[in-house]
This record gives C-alpha cells, sequence and structure tokens, in this order.
C-alpha cells in the first residue's frame, strides 16, 4: 500500500518521474474513511489532484468509488479524514454551497422539467439576468449539441442525449470541479467511445477538472491524465495511464489491468540495472529492470504482459527466453493470442501483432507448434508484493 | 385415482364454456350498474316525481305532470339549499386544506423514515380505525364540550393572550362549523396521508440530491423538486378527502350547527322527517352533479400522468 498517496512517493518502484506540467493541487483527500454502520466504504484514503486535470477512479463495483465523489460534493460525511478543494477545508461545506457539480450515475434529470429548465436549473442560484441565463443555456445546449431538443421532456429523448444533458446540467454553472459517476456506462460502445472524446474535447475546451468514476479499464486509460486504481475501499496506486500499466505497483494492480503473466521468482543479485533472478517456471535465470528495497534472495514474482512476450520460431539470442507448444489461437484480426505451455506446465498468453497480412498457413506460429517465448528485460515487471 | 384431474378438466371445460371468463372481467361493471347506476336512475326519476302522502310517499302521472319540474326550481329559489351546499362546501374544502396541510409534513416524514419505521408509522395512522367511527365523534364531543378540560385548557390559553375584556369563560366550539371541520379533519386525514404517502415514498431522492448539487437550499428543493412531483398524490389526497366530506351526515348532525345545515342533513332531513322523497332525491343528484364534476377532472388528470408514467417506463427499457 506504499503508492496510496503521490504517484512513486516512498514506492519500491523504477517509475519514471513523469513531469506533472503547470502543476497546482487542486483536489486535496486526506486519509478519507467513510463507515457506514460498522461496513468500512472507503478506507483510509489520500490523493490530490492538479487544475484541469481528468483524473479517473478505477475498480470494481462495490469498492467505494462512488461514495468518495459523494463525499466530494458533499452529500456524505467522511467518517474521518479531510476534504480540501482549491485550498479550502471542504469537508463540513453542504453540497448547495460547494462549487462542485456532479453528473450522476442514473443522471437524476428532474422528470417534470424541460431539458433547457434542467440546464438552467443551476442558474437560477447565480446574479444572472434573465437573458443571460437564456444565454448561458444556449450556449449549453450547443457544447453538447442538442439545440433543437431545448423543449422535450427527459423522457422523450434517448439515452445518449439524456447523457448529455446531465452533463450540461452539470456544466452549466462553472463548477471547478466536475464529479461524473460512471458517465458512459449507460450507453453502447459505439456511442461510448465518441463519448469519450467529446468528454475529453469539452474537459480541453472549458478547464475544468474533472473526476471520472469508472469499472471499465480502458476508459480510464483513455480519458485521463491520472487514475486512482482502487479496491475494497482503498487506493492501490495512483498514476498516469502508462504509470499504472507499465509500472505497477503490486501484483493486484498488475492483475487489474489488462492482462499479464505471473511467475514466481528469487533474486540472485543485482547488475548494474539489471537484476538477475532464478525463475524455474522459465527453465532458469533470467535478467529484470532492478528495483530498489530488493537484495540477494528475496522471494519476488515476475510479471510480464503478453504483447512483451515475443515469440520465435527460432532460438533467439536474448537471455530471457523459453521454450513452449502452442496449446491455444484466438485470432482477432488486428493480433493474435497464443497461449503456450510451459516445460514446467505453465500456460502463458502472448500477444503478437499481425502486422504483415498472412493466410491461414503462415502465421508465426500454429497449434501444436514448438515455439520460443522471449521478452526484454526492460519489459519484466518485478513486484515484491 | 385420475378421477380428479379429469374432474379438474371438466370442470375448467365447463368455465370455459360458458363464458365464465368474461364475467369475471364483467365484475366491476355488473358491479357498477347494480350498485350505482340503477339507483342513480331510480333517484334520478325519483326527483322529478310528486309528493303524496300515500305509500310510497310519491307518485308520477295522475293529477300531477309525469316530469315534475318543481322540486328543482325549488332548489334552485330556497336559499336554504343554497346555503346548504355553500356551508357544505366550504366546510370540505376548509377540512380539505387542513388535511393537506398536516397530512403533507406526516406523509414526508413517514416517506424518509428508515425502511423499519415506515410500516409502524403506517400503522399508526390507520389504528383509529380499529375503533368505531361514531365513538370518535363522541370522543371530539366530549373534548369540545364548554365544561372539558380540553375545552378549559384551550380558554385558558385564549384567556392569556387577549385584552382583559376579551376572556370568555369557555370556547364554544360545540355546534359550529368550526367542530364540524375539526372532526371532518381528524376523521379523514388518513384518506389524505395514505394516497400522498404513497406517491412520495417513490420519489427519487436522487433528484434531491441533483438539486442540492445545483446549489439549491433543502427548502427550495422541496418547493422545486419534491412538490411538483406530489401533486398526483395531493390530487388523490383531496378529492378522497372532499368527496366524501362534502356529503358528511355524522359529523354535521352531531357537532354541527343546526342552523347551518350541511346538505347531507338536509337530504336525510327531507327523506325521513319531512318524506318528501323526490325533494331528497332531487338535492341529492345536485349533489351528485356538483361533486362528479371534479372527479371527472381527477381522473382526467390521472389517467394523463399514467399514460405519461407508461411512456416513460417503454422508454426506459
Ligand atoms: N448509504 C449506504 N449505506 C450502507 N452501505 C453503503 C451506502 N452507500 C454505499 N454503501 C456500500 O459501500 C460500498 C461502496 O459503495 P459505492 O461507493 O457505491 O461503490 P462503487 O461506486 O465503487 O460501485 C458498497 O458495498 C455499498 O453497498
Ligand atoms: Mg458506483
Amino acid at each position: 500500500m506504499s503508492a496510496k498517496a503521490e504517484p512513486s512517493q516512498g514506492s519500491a518502484r523504477a517509475t519514471p518521474e513523469v513531469a506533472r506540467a503547470g502543476s497546482s493541487e487542486f483536489v486535496r483527500v486526506e486519509g478519507v474513511t467513510k463507515k457506514f454502520g460498522s461496513f468500512t466504504a472507503v478506507d483510509d484514503v489520500s490523493f490530490s489532484i492538479d487544475r484541469g486535470e481528468i483524473f479517473s477512479l478505477l475498480g470494481g463495483s462495490g469498492c467505494g468509488k462512488t461514495t468518495i465523489l459523494r463525499m466530494l460534493a458533499g452529500f456524505e460525511t467522511p467518517t474521518r479524514g479531510r476534504v480540501w478543494i482549491d485550498g479550502q477545508d471542504m469537508t463540513d461545506v453542504p453540497a448547495y454551497e460547494r462549487p462542485v457539480n456532479m453528473m450522476f450515475q442514473s443522471y437524476a434529470l428532474f422528470p417534470h422539467m424541460s431539458v433547457e429548465k434542467n440546464i438552467g436549473y443551476g442558474l437560477k442560484h447565480e446574479k444572472m439576468s434573465k437573458a443571460q441565463r437564456g444565454d448561458r443555456v444556449r450556449e449549453m445546449l450547443d457544447l453538447v449539441q442538442l439545440t433543437g431538443l431545448s423543449e422535450r421532456k427527459p423522457h422523450q429523448i434517448s439515452g445518449g442525449q439524456r447523457q448529455r444533458v446531465a452533463l450540461a446540467r452539470a456544466l452549466a454553472r462553472s463548477p471547478k470541479l466536475l464529479l461524473l459517476d460512471e458517465p458512459l456506462a449507460a450507453l453502447d460502445k459505439k456511442l461510448r467511445e465518441q463519448t469519450q472524446f467529446e468528454l475529453m474535447n469539452i474537459q480541453d475546451r472549458t478547464g475544468v477538472t474533472f473526476i471520472v468514476v469508472t469499472h471499465d479499464q480502458e476508459e480510464a486509460m483513455t480519458l485521463s491524465s491520472r487514475l486512482a486504481v482502487m479496491d475494497k475501499g482503498r487506493i492501490m496506486q495512483v498514476g498516469t495511464s502508462t504509470e499504472i500499466y507499465e509500472y505497477p505497483g503490486n501484483r493486484q494492480v498488475a492483475g487489474f489491468i489488462g492482462s499479464i503473466n505471473f511467475f514466481d521468482a528469487r533474486v540472485i543479485r543485482r547488475n548494474g540495472d539489471l537484476l538477475r533472478l532464478d525463475v524455474p517456471d522459465l527453465g532458469g535465470e533470467v535478467d529484470a529492470a532492478a528495483i530498489d528495497g530488493v537484495s540477494s534472495g528475496d522471494e519476488v514474482t515476475l510479471a510480464v504482459r503478453p504483447e512483451k512476450l515475443v515469440i520465435n520460431r527460432a532460438r533467439p539470442d536474448e537471455t530471457n527466453r523459453t521454450l513452449g507448444t502452442v496449446e491455444g489461437l484466438a485470432y482477432f484480426g488486428k493480433d493474435s493470442l497464443y497461449r503456450v505451455r510451459l516445460p514446467g506446465g505453465n500456460l502463458v498468453s502472448a500477444m503478437s501483432v499481425n502486422s504483415r497480412r498472412a493466410g491461414e498457413n503462415e502465421r508465426v506460429a500454429d497449434w501444436e507448434d514448438q515455439v520460443w517465448l522471449s521478452f526484454a528485460a526492460s519489459s519484466a515487471i518485478v513486484l515484491t508484493s | 385415482m385420475s378421477a380428479a384431474p379429469t374432474t379438474l378438466r371438466r370442470l375448467r371445460r365447463w368455465f370455459n364454456r360458458k363464458g365464465w371468463g368474461q364475467i369475471t372481467i364483467a365484475t366491476p361493471y355488473i358491479w357498477l350498474l347494480a350498485l350505482f347506476l340503477v339507483p342513480f336512475v331510480i333517484v334520478f326519476a325519483m326527483s322529478f316525481a310528486t309528493r303524496t302522502p300515500t305509500a310510497p310517499p310519491f307518485s308520477f302521472g295522475g293529477e300531477n305532470p309525469i316530469l315534475n319540474w318543481e322540486n328543482y326550481r325549488r332548489l334552485f329559489t330556497d336559499t336554504l339549499y343554497i346555503r346548504a351546499y355553500l356551508t357544505s362546501i366550504a366546510n370540505a374544502a376548509m377540512a380539505t386544506v387542513m388535511c393537506l396541510l398536516i397530512g403533507y409534513p406526516m406523509a414526508l416524514g413517514i416517506a424518509r423514515s428508515s425502511r423499519s419505521w415506515r410500516n409502524i408509522l403506517l400503522m399508526l395512522v390507520i389504528l383509529p380505525f380499529w375503533t368505531s367511527f361514531l365513538l370518535r365523534v363522541y370522543a371530539w364531543m366530549g373534548l369540545m364540550g364548554t365544561n372539558s378540560w380540553f375545552n378549559k385548557l384551550l380558554t385558558s390559553f385564549y384567556n392569556g393572550i387577549v385584552p382583559d375584556d376579551w376572556a370568555l369563560s369557555y370556547i364554544p366550539m360545540m355546534n359550529t362549523n368550526f367542530a364540524v371541520v375539526l372532526v371532518t379533519v381528524y376523521s379523514y386525514l388518513p384518506f389524505m396521508i395514505l394516497p400522498l404517502y404513497a406517491n412520495l415514498e417513490k420519489l427519487d431522492l436522487q433528484l434531491d440530491e441533483a438539486a442540492m448539487d445545483l446549489g439549491s437550499r433543502p427548502l427550495r428543493v422541496f418547493w422545486d423538486i419534491t412538490l411538483p412531483q406530489s401533486i398526483p398524490g395531493i390530487i388523490a389526497g383531496g378529492m378522497l378527502v372532499f368527496i366524501p366530506a362534502s356529503g358528511e351526515l355524522i359529523i354535521p348532525s352531531l357537532v354541527g350547527s343546526s342552523s347551518q345545515p350541511m346538505i347531507g342533513r338536509v337530504i336525510s332531513d327531507e327523506f325521513a322527517s319531512a318524506r318528501d322523497w323526490p325533494m331528497a332525491s332531487a338535492v341529492s343528484v345536485a349533489l351528485l352533479v356538483l361533486l362528479v364534476v371534479p372527479l371527472m377532472l381527477y381522473t382526467h388528470y390521472e389517467s394523463k400522468a399514467q399514460r405519461q408514467a407508461q411512456k416513460r417506463a417503454e422508454e426506459g427499457q
């Protein structure tokens, strides 16, 4: 749980220091715990977000993502810990006084109001003339491309349109911080991808800081500048998509994001930037990028992503190599997934991009073929927990 | 052993052949026809009869006209009837408004309480129905009487806040419209609370949060979000109180003013004491017309709301 706070802070990972441009802390969540009765929904969570970021909370259903958003919006009070927004302690400020707006998972559009009234609702509390309000509503309708539907009631528009009304309503008051709870979950795949880019576009134009809750890792990685991976009320790691994917802090994060092959390993010695490991399943010694905090004899986990495993017909020159038999093959068009049985009995996944056009019998490898798998030392992830 | 299934099958076939299915569907209509429409036609016809000292005490034709409009003429010219209608409607309207003002917060409170409390509170709302209605009205008569502790308490409270020369030895509550409204509110409050509760309980609290998120304080949220969505409940509760309250007989007879009779009392008196069945019928028909108009409005509104809800559900899928 070393990566609870800032990325790489105190963690034993060889994380490259990614400079965050124009870094200025905007949201700070500090040691926040939320209990419902005896059940701990959010457990000692801390993170901070910069102005203008799209920050994602990623995790399975029931891990406490919505509860964190609700504490930021002001619908729940933390049992312990504090919440700062734009330098102000907001922990005990009621929802209606926070410079924050939320887009609800179910959209929560007012059924008795037209699209226009829904979007303009929050503006009633602003010091604005009626004409200014009308202009702002039109501007919002334009932003989400719903200009023709202003008179409709929510039940008279489609799901995708409702989603955009909810977004426009949340943006209308120009909040400093926009909270989006699974904004795309109710949309079908095509609309979801399209809307993802629209969201990023809107964030770019408005400059509002976004916090997005999602259980879809691809969505989190596409959308966000940084993300927090959660499990059972705790944050396991915070970082950019690349950091989380390429430099996971522990086995759980590595397994949660994308697919990965794990091998039990033992540290032999450190060789400068490399770590020499004994991996019985790979039939001997391999090299991996070194991490701090391990010494000879430590039991660690070696993790390699399927696309980092190269399939060779002939014996490759790399140190990190092993022989195996193709047991399964899935062709996806742009790439293919191979399931390879190692001599030790492990079944590993290797992904190979189909960069050349090849017929049925011209593949890199086929069922029952003997192949060599190899991977670069720099692609190997060493995990201590 | 196979006798039972065979019998059952035969029964079912017989049931289907005889068209019992259609009869089942028709039951509510038969009910309405036999217990509402037929009696109404009889009453309606009787309102055009002439009162005679015979048994039954009315007749059509003979030396009297077949269609006697005299009863309706009296209805619109004799101020007794007009005043009785106005008193009834005023009392019923007052009681409905009071029921709404008292019942709405109660219904909202029940709807927003925890699930385990809700059933207990609802139980308490309908608990008075377990004792006789008449008994409860008598209890109120006792409370409102000039010598009751309740009256004395109110009197001392009243005397405490008004100048000395306005002081009273008791508050005259019995036999006033105030008493009628008070007891009506007490008796009909559950009929306001229950439909309102059914409506409020269904509301999505996330909408309240959304409004609060957009800057509305709790009172504003109630006004903008809860109240507009509870209008069907208000209308249903209002009708359930107003309609029976305006035709109420027992409450005005027991606690009401005899100089300002309500229409239920007039019908009863015409029918029983004066033995003027045709006049009683005419008064009833007029009351029905007076009540059917708002009922029709309500049904119209309700079916419209239902159509909307259905449409919403279809779109939601
Ligand atoms: N008001 C509440 N009372 C009791 N338990 C709650 C409440 N809200 C959320 N929880 C519980 O807290 C956990 C986290 O919920 P939530 O934050 O909604 O998860 P997520 O959004 O990640 O799916 C869940 O197990 C849920 O049942
Ligand atoms: Mg959720």
